[in-house]
């Protein structure tokens, strides 16, 4: 059952991440990157990350896409092709995809793929829910990177109202 | 555990399957007359003018970025409420701590005009 759906949604993540690519027009690709944030979210819950999961849904799904098309229809939408393709960088895309290519197989192949683990075994966030486990972390031993994050925020607030409203 | 979320993957698989129906069925059954009429653009009764690739304001962005930004803070929020009583007043005085930084960033916004659409 795990292994199925672990499956079905890998290739639908898959297939969603090559139409991001490959799409002609940007909105579609954008749909196309919706539909990858929604199996990711998936997967996490395969993962047993299920606060992940939400946070994928809430924020990815359903924030940073409305971003991307937001930026679309701002910037012309119809004429993003780009006009002057140089052939170099195709050629330089084409060497950095291998190199990476090569960094994750290299990795995927001699390294461990599972951390070590820690305090939380999948037992014992079933026994205390995931998100009260998060939560009972962030909010000792991660205190100043939870309060951190929040001058972080206001940073990005004041950043995109200086961007957006420079007559003001 | 994985398991408990099987009823969202059956919402999901009913929700995909009555969109395959709705779009199968009336292509199956229902009379194919087309016209010029039937195929142009319906919004509302409106009469559309122009294409839809037209460039949208820049005020629709900054309402999405500050969306998203306060969207990341109420993220927070919920691993916050359910260990709410465990933390006692330490954690209300934490989440007071990051909800007021955040709030001179609401004041910011607002102050500067930004939630004003002109």
């Amino acid at each position: 059952m795990e292994l199925a759906l672990f499956v079905v949604l890998a290739v639908i993540a898959v297939i969603a991440a090559a139409g991001v690519v490959l799409s002609k027009k940007a909105a579609t690709g954008a749909l196309f990157l919706l539909l990858n944030f929604c199996t990711l979210a998936g997967l996490y819950i395969l993962l047993n990350a299920q606060f992940i999961a939400v946070a994928q849904v809430i924020i990815y799904a359903g924030a940073i896409v409305v971003l991307f098309l937001f930026v679309l229809m701002l910037l012309s939408p119809g004429k993003e092709e780009s006009q002057d393709r140089k052939p170099y960088i195709r050629v330089f895309a084409v060497f950095l995809a291998v190199l990476m290519l090569g960094e994750v197989g290299y990795v995927a192949f001699t390294g461990v793929l599972s951390g070590t683990p820690g305090q939380y075994t999948p037992e014992k966030i079933a026994e205390v829910g995931n998100v009260q486990a998060i939560g009972q972390v962030l909010f000792t031993d991660f205190l100043l990177p939870f309060e951190l994050a929040s001058v972080l925020l206001l940073v990005g607030i004041v950043g995109a109202v200086v961007l957006a409203k420079r007559e003001l | 555990m994985p398991i408990d979320y099987l009823p969202i993957l059956i919402l999901v698989i009913v929700a995909l399957l009555f969109a395959a129906l709705a779009l199968l069925v009336p292509a199956l059954l229902g009379p194919r007359k087309p016209t010029a009429i039937k195929f142009s653009t319906y919004e509302s009764g409106k009469i559309p003018f122009g294409t839809t690739g037209r460039r949208f304001p820049v005020k629709y962005y900054l309402t999405a970025v500050l969306f998203i930004l306060f969207d990341i803070e109420v993220i927070f929020l919920y691993p916050w409420a359910v260990v709410f009583k465990a933390l006692k007043l330490f954690g209300l005085i934490e989440m007071g701590v990051f909800v007021l930084i955040l709030l001179v960033g609401y004041f910011y916004v607002w102050r500067k005009g930004a939630l004003e659409w002109d």
